[in-house]
Order: structure tokens, then sequence, then C-alpha cells
């Protein structure tokens, strides 16, 4: 099957993605879908973007020879440091893009869903930014074990509605910032924080977070002479910081791309959101796309000790990679993650978020040959997981 | 003649109550249908629980929520209506989102509802292009009316092709909002109901979304076919230690 790097124009990678919206939610949906590529590629657009990554966000990230990782695995390990962005995580390329998207669209508000609460904190900094209302939903249960972040988005002055339907996690949250776009659909951008949802959102985000592998191409031909490395690896949630940092090396076909997914208690545990391993196409936030259900279509609880993997799902283009091939995906146990991220706190001196200890525990699982160059893509810094990191060093 | 022809054919103010299937109990869907046909429902949706329904608001995620929690599934609930049609004549709609079906198997579940005497479909997450180019023929091979939501937010364009992709009713949502609130109700409704009436669609249209009573049910029967009432009528079933008397409670005010 041929590997799609955008989607069609009914959104659909492969057999995967399009629309599943109930018709309340049309007329947005069809506005970002008939504008969002025409805005997005203006000139005026892309300068305001690229000025706000690069004086207010910190861009280019650097991209980092992690020397004593990579001796330890006999080869070279470029960590590519989307922790250093401004509020520590690769989520706030999606937020400024889009909130720049809403502005053009007349948009007075913005609504966000957030699990660990770095896409909330994100937005809810480019809303500040911006001078526009912000409103993040928050899973109960989410709300409660990521307090600091809680903290963060209301000193950004953005209102935290907590959601206490369903498992009251991320994907509640999701559907309450659904629920609340068809309840005020005028006036009301829903900044999406992964390539997730209903299209054209998969594609949008795709393009805001494709900053990362394009900065790596470039980075690496300085570094060594080609912009291609052997590998690429990233963690894998909902998938957003995965295909920004695969999108430019998607045709590269030399380029191995690895998605490590949360195995969490391990694949046949129960608890688990490994949405390749375990997952079957159905509709799940507006898209057909691979999540854990059960045989009757209900949507199952995901596990995973990181937040920010803890989604049953993962979005249409990476199930649709899935299914052509092109990208191969690992699944890392909780234990196996938090090993990893302890290790390159001793070897490196970088904290890394949970999330992408994930990817870097992913490098236990390849067989690596000598010398080659693989680059892992840091998607966020760990100060948010300290009480995790620190539970498990007492245990 | 399908059921639901029938009765557009034959009436004006339509009634049509929306129940959660296995709410409050896993076994009172058959009691649920009988006693609102029994009590002056002309039509019966009958709603599939799911997890994550993305158009419900807190009342019947509530009671899908519950419904889950009794054990009800899409196989269950065939199996409960095996012989429904022994006591009911009133037209059943199937209200479902597409995730259930599309496990139960699409074509399969149109199979089912026609053995067991469901004339209809209401799939809110399945937007009319994919309806009219994966499912469409599947629907109408089973004999199976498809009613598709409009809202004041839909084009002229989009309802046309609504309108041209269904035989039976439109499903008008009075206002820009999900189930069971009823935001700028009044204001929306109006222009709305006109702007349809120039449209002079083939199709009559059944309203939905924020009718609760028997005062909001006559005001939208004045620009529409009927009216649709789900969430008050859930909330009137919570708790209840009898059902069928609930029900008797709660429509006693439709009654001349």
């Amino acid at each position: 099957m041929e590997t799609q790097v955008s989607p069609n124009e009914r959104g659909y990678y492969g057999s995967f993605g399009g629309a599943f919206i109930p018709e309340m939610m049309q007329a947005n949906i069809a506005e970002l879908q008939e504008k969002y590529e025409e805005i997005m590629n203006a000139p005026e657009f892309r300068a305001e973007f690229e000025q706000l990554l690069k004086d207010y966000v910190g861009r280019p990230t650097p991209l980092y020879k992690a020397t004593r990782l990579s001796k330890k695995y006999n080869s070279n390990i470029y960590l590519k440091r989307e922790d250093l962005n401004h509020t520590g995580a690769h989520k706030i390329n999606n937020s400024l893009g889009q909130i720049i998207l809403a502005k053009k669209l007349g948009k007075k508000k913005i609504i966000a869903e957030t699990g660990a609460g770095q896409h909330g904190v994100a937005t809810a900094t480019a809303c500040a930014l911006m001078g526009i209302e912000c409103v993040v939903f928050m899973g109960e249960l989410d709300v409660d074990r990521q307090a600091p972040n809680v903290g963060r988005m209301k000193m950004l002055g953005a209102e935290v509605i907590p959601v206490s339907s369903g498992s009251k996690t991320l994907k509640d949250a999701t559907n309450e910032a659904m629920r609340y776009w068809i309840a005020n659909p005028f006036d009301t951008h829903y900044i999406i924080g992964s390539v997730v949802g209903p299209h054209p959102y998969p594609d949008m985000v795709a393009k805001f977070q494709s900053v990362i592998s394009k900065e790596i191409k470039k980075q690496l031909k300085e570094e060594t002479g080609s912009e291609l490395p052997d590998r690429v690896i990233a963690c894998v949630g909902g998938g957003s910081n995965a295909t920004g940092a695969f999108y430019h090396f998607l045709e590269d076909e030399e380029v191995e791309l690895v998605a490590a997914e949360a195995a969490g208690k391990g694949l046949d545990s129960g608890f688990t959101a490994a949405a390749t391993f375990k997952g079957v196409s159905g509709i799940l936030h507006g898209s057909k796309t691979l999540f854990m259900q059960t045989e009757d279509g209900q949507v199952e609880e995901p596990h995973s000790i990181s937040a920010g993997l803890d989604y049953p799902g993962i979005g249409p283009a990476l199930a649709h990679w899935f299914e052509s091939g092109r990208v191969k995906y690992e699944a890392v146990t909780d234990d196996h993650a938090m090993k990893a991220g302890m290790e390159l706190c001793k070897l490196e001196g970088i904290i890394p978020a949970v999330e992408s200890a994930h990817a870097l525990a992913a490098l236990d699982n390849l067989d690596l040959k000598p010398d080659e160059i693989i680059v892992v893509n840091l998607s966020g810094r760990g100060d948010k997981d300290l009480k995790t990191y620190l539970d498990q060093l007492e245990s | 003649m399908n059921r639901i022809n029938k009765l557009l054919a034959e009436k004006d103010n339509i009634l049509s109550i929306y129940f959660t299937a296995g709410y409050p109990s896993f076994d009172d869907t058959r009691t649920v249908v009988k006693s609102l046909q029994d009590n002056g429902a002309d039509l019966i949706e009958i709603g599939v629980p799911f997890s994550d329904p993305i158009a419900d608001g807190p009342t019947i995620q509530y009671t899908n929520t519950i419904a889950l929690e009794n054990g009800m599934t899409v196989e269950n609930l065939f199996q409960q209506l095996v012989d429904v049609r022994e006591d009911v004549e009133v037209p059943l709609i199937m209200m479902s989102s597409l995730n259930p079906i599309l496990q139960y198997g699409f074509e399969e579940f149109c199979k089912k509802c026609k053995e067991v005497g469901v004339d209809g479909l209401i799939i809110p997450d399945l937007p009319v292009e994919e309806y009219i180019a994966e499912y469409k023929t599947i629907v109408e091979g089973y004999g199976l009316r498809n009613v598709i939501l409009i809202t004041p937010a839909s084009t002229d364009d989009r309802i046309r092709l609504i309108d041209d992709n269904t035989d039976a009713f439109i499903y008008m949502v009075s206002s820009s909002a999900i189930t069971g609130t009823n935001t700028k109700f009044a204001s929306d409704f109006s222009a709305f109901a006109s702007r349809l009436e120039q449209m002079k669609l083939k199709n009559p249209r059944i309203t939905g979304f924020g009718i609760s009573d028997k005062e909001s049910f006559d005001k939208v029967c004045e620009t529409s076919k009927g009216g649709i009432i789900g969430s008050a009528f859930v909330k009137a079933l919570k708790d209840s230690k009898d059902v069928a008397k609930s029900i008797g409670d709660f429509m006693v005010q439709f009654k001349n």
C-alpha cells in the first residue's frame, strides 16, 4: 500500500480519517476544511507563525548529540530538544499555529481539551499572548493528578472546566469540548491538541508540528553532512509529536520511523494504551481510526503511567502509516519507560517527560547497527512528572 | 409501506419519544416501548447506548452510562426486540452512534433491524456524504429509512442534499445545541422554520432538541410535522420503581 503524507479531499489517509461529525458541528468543520490551507499558506500567516516560533517559543530547538547515551548503545543518538520550547513541550507549535488561524477566521473564544495539561498550558499561553478568552476541558481525574498544570492554566487566565462524564480523563475531556463547540458554535474555535479528530484537524496539526522534522533535516545536514538519519524515534499517544518528527521523512524510505506506544502494565494486562497492538478500526472523536474498544464497540479505558499517552486511539494518519507499514510500532511498558527516563537524567543531565521516556526506552527494543544515526524526539521536559519519578525512586 | 411513511401520510402533530435501551434497567425495553405506544406516542426512537456520545447532553449521556453498566449491547437489544411486533404497531427507529453499528457489522445491523421490525435509523455522527458513499444502498436494500439531522447552521445546498437522499422525515434540530439544552430556542427556531418552509422540501420535518413538555411540543407543531422528546422523557424515568406508571404520568400531559 502506498503511503500517504496528506489526506485526500474527503480527509482520508488510506482507509482511515474522514469527518464523522454530527450535523451540529458541520458548519464549523466545513469552514475549517475550506479555509485552513489557504490561510496557512498565506505569506502573512507564515511570517507571523515563524516569527513567534523563533522569538517566543525559542525555535529552532537544538539537535543535541547525546554522547554518553550514544556510547551505551554504540551508536550516534541525537536528541531533538522539544523540551526546550516555551511551556516545555512540542504542544506550543500547534497551539500558536491554530490561534493565529482562529484570529484569521474572526473567532473570539478558544476551547481546548487536555490530558496531562501540556496542551492546555500551551493553549492558555497562546490565548494570553493574543488576548483571547480560553476555556480548557480536563477530566476530573487528570485535574487531581496534574494539579501544577491546572494552576498554570489558571494563572494564564484560562478557565479550567473539570469533566465528570465517562472515565473522567482525556477522551471525556475531548467529548466535552466537542459538545461545548456544538452548543456554542459561533465565534468559538476548538484547538485540538493532537493529530486526531475530524478532517482537517489531523492534517492541520501535522503541518504545524512538521517544523520538528524540517529542523531535524537541516540540523543533521550541518552536523553529519546528510539530512537523513537511519532512524527517527518518537512516542505516540494521539501522535502529534511523532507526526511532527516523521513528517518530512515519510517519503525518505531509507529512514526507519519508529513509534513508541504505551504498553502500560503490559500488552495483555488489560491496562494498556497501545492502540496499534490492541485497537481495531472504528469511529472515535470524529474520525475513523484504530482504537481500543470492546467487541460491542464501546471505547475501552486506556492505561499509561504517562497522562499524555493515556488515550485509547491514535490519529488516522498514524493508523494509515501502520497499515501501510511505513512506521514501525514498538510497545513500551510503564516500568521500562520510567527506567529509560531515569537513565537519561543520569547520563545526560536531562529530565525527560514520561511520554518522551517511552521513545528512549524503545532504543532497547531495536536491533541497532554499530554507528548508526538515530534521532529521538524528546517531546517534553519532565518537571511535570517529578512526583511520578520520585515515587519510582522510592519504590 | 414502511410504517414511518404511513404515519407521515396519515397524521400531523406527531409525538416522537426517545429512550435509551437498557435504562433504567436492562429489561425495561419492551415495557417502555409498549407503555409509550399505549400512552399515545406516535413514533419511538430506541437509543443504543455508547460510551462516548458526542451529540448528547449530560442527561442522555448519563442514561448511556447506566445502560452500559446494566449490560446493554446491540446483540442484547435485538434479542429483546425479537417479538416486539406482536404487540407494538407504532414505527420504531434505532438511534445510535456509528461505532457500535460498525462493530456489529453495518449490513448485519440493518438486516436485524428489518427482521425484528425496526423501520428506520438515526445515526447522528454519520454525515450525509459518508452515508451516500458507503451505506445508502445497504440501508435502502433492507427497506429502512435513514433520518438525517439538519440545524439552523446547515446551508441550503446541504439541506437539499439531505432531502434528496432520504425518504421519511428530516430531523430538524431546533437550535444550535446538544440534546437536553435549549439555548436561544425561540429566536433561532422561527427564522429556521420559515427558511425551510420556503425551500419546499419533499420530506416533512420533525423537530427535536429542547422540547420538554406539551407547551414546547405544541409550539414546534405549528411549524413542523411533529416533535421529538428525549432528555425530558428519560429524566422522568430516573429512579423509577414502576416504569409503566412513570411513563403514564409523563405522557398524560399530551392527552387532549
